[in-house]
């Protein structure tokens, strides 16, 4: 959550909860509702680390709030974050990992792993269309975040077809 | 009632002859299909499923085996019988709409019902009830070519439904078709499919695969899986937010 913190603070200077506020408006339903505690130990973090700095701001009848800046370094941070690429998918995951040992030790026959992780597939994809069609249709953020999920699991579908025809 | 499987297929083969060698593409098929279900055919491209659903069709003959449509035996029928028979029972959907081009879309899709025998009153008002659940009303009068692919589709769908086919026959539909217009052909068969119609489908879009009762998966012409779609879930309310977490 740290960069995400940073490009909000790089804005404007806010205090925890509006951090908050903004990530869930942004996002909308596409990002799972950040917990506030969450964001104060973040954010304390990022002050021990000199990116934020944290001012008390007076309120009457209230105790002080504290609202957050971004510093130098912090802006060195995001500018960092936002011009690396972000990592690509991962292949070589736990079903690959089945795939390659489970038939050495016998446990498991490639096929039917393959057919069962593409009915797993299937299944998801049914639920990311009724997922789809429960959004919001202005709910943007959240449709393309659905949209690349559904493309993704489709290059995986189309991975097994590989497996599949290499392996038999 | 009858307890007729719409589709049956016994120890179906076919083998095409590529100059004077044989190049099996589908190897013993058994499929059933009931009454209402709507199976997608999945697998790598060479696998026969195309094949598969033009000999279900009879747009290509069976080198043996058997084929079955509504309890009657109809791999030793000729040609003519084969017409006779599609456009009585069978609806198709290709990739290509194959549209007739110097038609209006109204009579494209009124066309397969007169075929069937139906009378020209019946034929209009099943063409114009068609176009109407499909949005295409404003559309009756134009020529295909006039139409965006996701429209000719889905006049290509009102076609193949026009004759109340016991089967609709369909090879990779959305296989043209931009993200956009293939939702509105997946909705269209989601409806179509709620309202008891029996649909055969080939398709390599997982989209259009998941919203089917089975799938049926073919490698080498040969079927190696087939099986109910289940669900996935792991909140029954999720949002998208949720999908961070199924890529986890």
């Amino acid at each position: 959550m740290r960069p995400f913190l940073l490009a909000l603070l790089a804005k404007e200077p806010a205090h925890g909860y509006e951090l908050k506020q903004a990530l869930e408006q942004i996002f909308g339903s596409a990002y799972p509702s950040p917990n506030i505690g969450q964001i104060y130990v973040t954010l304390g973090r990022l002050e021990k680390d000199g990116l934020v700095r944290a001012v008390d701001v007076e309120q009457s009848n209230r105790p002080n709030k504290k609202v957050y800046y971004l510093t130098a370094a912090g802006r060195d941070a995001l500018d960092a974050w936002a011009d690396e690429p972000a990592e690509g998918p991962r292949v070589r995951d736990e079903f690959f990992m089945k795939l390659v040992l489970a038939p050495m030790t016998g446990i498991a026959d490639r096929m039917t792993l393959i057919n069962r992780q593409r009915r797993h597939y299937i299944a998801l994809m049914r639920d990311l269309n009724e997922l789809s069609e429960r959004t919001d249709p202005g709910d943007r953020v959240a449709l393309l975040l659905i949209e690349g999920a559904m493309l993704h699991l489709q290059a995986d579908l189309d991975w097994l077809d590989r497996c599949q025809e290499d392996l038999s | 009632m009858s307890a007729d499987p719409v589709v049956s297929t016994v120890n179906l083969v076919k083998i095409y002859q590529s100059g004077g060698v044989p190049v099996p593409a589908v190897r013993g098929v058994d499929l059933r299909v009931e009454s209402g279900e709507f199976v997608a055919i999945m697998g790598p491209s060479g696998s026969g499923k195309s094949t598969l659903v033009h000999m279900l069709g009879g747009l290509d003959a069976r080198t043996s085996g058997e084929i079955w449509l509504d309890g009657r035996r109809a791999d030793t029928l000729g040609e003519s019988a084969w017409a006779l028979l599609r456009r009585q029972k069978i609806g198709f959907v290709f990739q290509f709409f194959n549209l007739i081009a110097n038609m209006t879309v109204a009579d494209n899709v009124e066309l397969p019902a007169l075929l069937a025998g139906a009378s020209p009153r019946e034929a209009r008002e099943r063409r114009e009830r068609l176009l109407g659940a499909l949005g295409l009303t404003g559309r009756a009068d134009a020529a295909p070519a006039q139409l965006a692919g996701g429209e000719q589709q889905r006049v290509a769908l009102a076609r193949a439904l026009a004759n109340k086919p016991s089967l609709l026959l369909a090879d990779e539909p959305t296989g043209n078709l931009d993200s956009r217009n293939t939702r509105d052909v997946l909705k269209l068969l989601a409806d179509v499919h709620r309202d008891g119609q029996t649909i055969i489908l080939v398709t390599h879009d997982a989209r259009v695969a998941s919203l089917a009762d089975r799938v049926v998966s073919l490698l080498d012409g040969q079927i190696v899986d087939d099986g109910v779609v289940g669900t996935f879930r792991r909140r029954p309310k999720g949002t998208a937010g949720d999908v961070v977490e199924l890529r986890g």
